[in-house]
């Protein structure tokens, strides 16, 4: 009896070149807004007549409403059946480019890493979600407990005395640090005198807009040749008048100020304070800290460098970690712990008040403190070692390519992004930087326009975090070449893309036009006469 | 039906590539044509007439004789509606002024111009106020922002427009002084402006600022200039469409390319020179508000020479008031402002840091050298 042979496998039909060009195509349809899916009649929810004891009981709610809250007419909610509701998320979620679905270094400053599932889990598990913030204390030990050890980890992280994790997001906590600074120099009689604010050009936006919401005036110091903010800059704009520096470090651009020293010196001798913005502190985890840079206070965001995440796929949170000088005048309440039981101090009589409602985003911070435990001490450094040797990785790969380059500090390696220029391909090749963004969709990746202030001509920020493999930023550069190829070759492939996504082109000459601004159904619907 | 009215100026863009930096001139158009220029200007309007081919059956194209638009437009495809009357090969900034006197008269929806910065201070100078136009750029010097990126894009703006996708805004005309700019210096002034369609990029194209944020940048220095303003000073206010915000938010009317004072609120003097400027800072004390003119970061002596180094030394360095929208700023990529005012010691005392007032209770510290 003989058996046949086995067939020889041999080579696979067809090797794909590595990395491959990834075929993408978003979905076709474009999912109109909730409101115009509307069908009269329709619910999704049939809430049960009360029992006869319950209404007994309760009497007519209605009846002890004030009369101011009550409603004329029936708010015009959307009306739909379950189902329908479902389907619409499906398919909107559907028109996504995201983390979870493709290489997202594009979203440079926004440190889009990759966030465990495990720990969404966790704080979507009800012994967190049907917590109630007006619950005693003595039922809420154990989240009390998580947000104080979180507090002490990001002491150590920082450096710092003092954390408060109620801000809502980064730009709050760094409005939470303006309004401290601010109650810091009334407690010494000098509020009025010190009204003026300093930042630079390529730090984080947000301290120039947090401190004019709270009524200072901003000083911007710009970049000197190399791309450094401008330290002669800083020597004209200190002075009696100046509150705070309020800085990030790195900047935008990637590239660290060995100088931040002197620049905190600078304005300590003048009697004003330093605030470090470490939205974004990828880079720096356990390598150094705001308190060795002689900071007043720092803040974090944990939706960027504590993976809670970023982005549409979770709320924001900021903390405030501030020297024990500045302690008395945190947001109230803090978490206190007497040795047997951890409590709220509402009674801090210098305190700036409440940054937002409650205590916090306690999911967000669940979650970032089982990222932290789940690391330790060596896992965070390592984090951003791996971070910063993504970044240069990615750095020298996209030097090779044709048309782009990195302006400022010529040699020198960058932190944790680049603000990379195409102005090279662009003059050769009269294709856009934000062209090259939407030809990327066509391969399932994208980016975007997170370049403010928009001084690097034809600008591209990458940041590729520690969550992408070699073969992810191989493949996320191989879009890069190839895009850059057809701008020389084939520009109007360019020109016209994307070519695979739901919309390809949208006008957004109304985008800084208040009067175009439509944050309700009601006034879309009134406004969009104008605008079409 | 729409109608847009074609100009080509036969001779934009001789010089350039017979490298005389420029085709001003009657001297240097012949020294062009002997070195053997081609105009191209004919060709690139063709070019930006081809995306509106699609429009032909609800578009007219009226346009000038021969060389002045005729030939583009046939050549392109249209059948135009030619006026006017030129002698061919002799054609001047006079008949780019004739023509736009014309079209603008018989109404066309848009004044579309093939040419370079000296074409468009042509048009600025005989077309109503606020009359929609278009620049195809076809010049050797290009540093007003009327034209658009290439022929190819003029064209599909125009049409655009032509169907109301695209709006207008106000954009500047500008102009080097080509007998400096043969000597090697770069010297800009600003000649007016023009109401000239846009749209920006798809997403954030910040090279093109949109109207609204263009405006409110301007409006927001205005107001802090207001609330520092006081009684009794005579606030001396260069050219420029930053400064002349100010002087709106003062309800004055302002001369765009020229300088004017203004005291409490009211204008004492309109369009003046260095010589009333002199006299004026002998009787009352004064400030200067100034802001860049043009690409190239000039803040003293270039476009605003009235404000001469006299005036700024007997008004003060302290008594300068630099504003800018941070667009501007962006535009100079941040690199510093330059100074000339032709007395050395005058550019030293201007040199340093000076804090830009960039928007509401907003400043810059911005280098300025010499």
């Amino acid at each position: 009896m003989t058996h046949p042979k086995p067939k020889k496998l041999g080579a696979p039909k067809a090797v794909a070149p590595k990395p491959a060009l990834r075929r993408f195509h978003q979905a076709r349809w474009d999912e109109p807004v909730i409101f115009e899916l509307t069908s009269e009649g329709q619910r999704g929810v049939l809430p049960p007549e009360p029992e006869a004891a319950v209404v007994q009981a309760a009497g007519d709610v209605f009846d002890n409403l004030p009369a101011s809250l009550k409603r004329k007419t029936a708010p015009a909610l959307p009306e739909m059946s379950q189902v329908h509701v479902l389907r619409h998320y499906m398919r909107l979620s559907q028109e996504n480019l995201g983390v979870d679905l493709n290489i997202d270094v594009g979203q440079g400053t926004c440190t889009m890493k990759y966030s465990p599932k495990v720990n969404d889990q966790l704080a979507r598990s009800h012994k967190l979600s049907e917590l109630h913030p007006l619950q005693p204390v003595s039922t809420v030990q154990g989240i009390l407990e998580v947000m104080f050890r979180l507090e002490e980890m990001l002491k150590e992280i920082s450096g710092m005395d003092r954390v408060t994790l109620q801000p809502g997001a980064g730009s709050a906590a760094i409005y939470a640090n303006i309004a401290m600074i601010r109650a810091f120099h009334e407690s010494r009689g000098e509020g009025q005198k010190r009204d003026e604010v300093i930042t630079s050009s390529f730090s984080h936006p947000s301290n120039a807009a947090a401190a004019k919401v709270a009524g200072y005036k901003i000083i911007t110091l710009p970049p000197d040749a190399d791309g450094y903010p401008d330290f002669e800059a800083l020597k004209t704009a200190v002075s009696e008048r100046t509150a705070a520096l309020l800085i990030t470090n790195p900047e935008d651009t990637g590239i660290f100020n060995p100088r931040i020293v002197e620049f905190v010196d600078l304005v300590h001798r003048a009697g004003g304070l330093c605030s470090y913005d470490q939205a974004n502190a990828n880079g720096l985890l356990g390598i150094t800290r705001a308190r060795e840079a002689g900071f007043d206070v720092c803040h974090f965001n944990l939706h960027k460098t504590f993976s809670t995440p970023h982005g549409c796929g979770g709320p924001a949170s900021g903390a405030c970690c501030v020297k024990k000088e500045m302690a008395p005048f945190l947001p109230i309440p803090t978490i206190e712990f007497d040795g047997t039981s951890y409590y709220l101090d509402f009674n801090r009589p210098q305190s700036v008040g409440k940054i937002r409602p409650w205590y916090g985003v306690t999911g967000n911070m669940l979650k970032a403190y089982a990222w932290i435990m789940s690391l330790g001490a060596d896992g965070l450094r390592e984090v951003a070692e791996i971070a910063v040797l993504n970044n240069n990785y990615l750095l020298n790969k996209v030097l090779e390519i044709r048309g782009a380059s990195a302006p400022y500090a010529k040699g020198k390696r960058r932190i944790e992004q680049v603000r990379y220029s195409w102005e090279g391909l662009t003059n050769d090749t009269g294709v856009h930087s934000e062209e090259i963004g939407f030809r990327a969709a066509d391969f399932g990746t994208h980016y975007w326009t997170s370049h403010h202030p928009f001084v690097v001509p034809e600008p591209m920020t990458l940041e590729p975090t520690e969550s992408y493999s070699r073969e992810d930023l191989d493949e996320y550069i191989t879009i890069l070449k190839h895009i850059a190829n057809e701008a020389y070759t084939s520009p109007e492939v360019v020109h016209t893309a994307p070519h695979n996504s739901t919309v390809h082109k949208i006008d957004q000459e109304s985008f800084d036009d208040p009067d175009a601004w439509a944050v309700t159904w009601r006034a879309y619907k009134r406004k969009l006469k104008k605008y079409r | 039906m729409n109608r847009i009215g074609l100009i080509v100026n036969p001779l934009a863009g001789i010089g350039g590539r017979v490298g005389l930096k420029g085709s001003d001139g009657v001297e240097t158009q012949r020294r062009a044509l002997e070195l053997g220029a081609i105009p191209e200007s004919l060709h690139r309007a063709t070019l930006s007439l081809i995306p509106l081919l699609g429009l032909s059956g609800t578009l007219e194209v009226v346009t000038f004789p021969r060389e002045m638009g005729e030939t583009s437009a046939r050549e392109a495809g249209f059948t135009p509606k030619v006026i006017g009357e030129i002698h061919s090969g002799l054609t001047t900034a006079e008949d780019t002024r004739r023509a736009v006197n014309k079209m603008s008269a018989l109404g066309v929806d848009l004044i579309f111009f093939a040419g370079g910065d000296g074409t468009a201070r042509d048009v600025c100078s005989a077309i109503p106020a606020q009359f929609p136009c278009l620049g195809i750029p076809a010049g050797v010097k290009i540093h007003s922002a009327v034209y658009a990126t290439n022929p190819k894009h003029a064209g599909e703006l125009a049409g655009m427009y032509l169907q109301g996708k695209a709006r207008l805004r106000e954009a500047e005309v500008l102009d080097v002084d080509e007998d400096a700019y043969r000597a090697g210096r770069v010297s800009t002034r600003l000649y007016g402006t023009l109401h000239v369609p846009y749209r920006p990029l798809l997403l954030q194209n910040q090279k093109a600022p949109s109207r609204a944020s263009e405006a409110r940048q301007a409006e927001a220095i205005a107001a802090d200039v207001l609330e520092q303003m006081q009684a009794g000073v005579a606030y001396i206010l260069g050219p420029g469409t930053t400064t002349r915000a100010i002087a709106q938010a003062l309800t004055v009317e302002k001369t765009l390319v020229g300088v004017d004072v203004v005291r409490d609120g009211q204008l004492i003097a309109k369009d003046v020179t260095q010589e009333q400027l002199l006299n004026l800072t002998e009787t009352m004390p004064a400030r200067i508000i100034v802001t860049p003119i043009g690409g190239q970061g000039f803040l003293f002596g270039r476009g605003n020479q009235q404000i001469g180094p006299e005036v700024i030394r007997k008004v003060g360095r302290e008594n300068i008031i630099v504003v800018s929208t941070s667009d501007k700023l962006r535009a100079l990529r941040l690199q510093p402002l330059i100074v000339d005012t032709g007395v050395a010691e005058v550019d030293a005392l201007l040199a340093g840091y000076f804090n830009v007032v960039t928007g509401y209770k907003e400043r810059m510290v911005y280098k300025v050298v010499y």
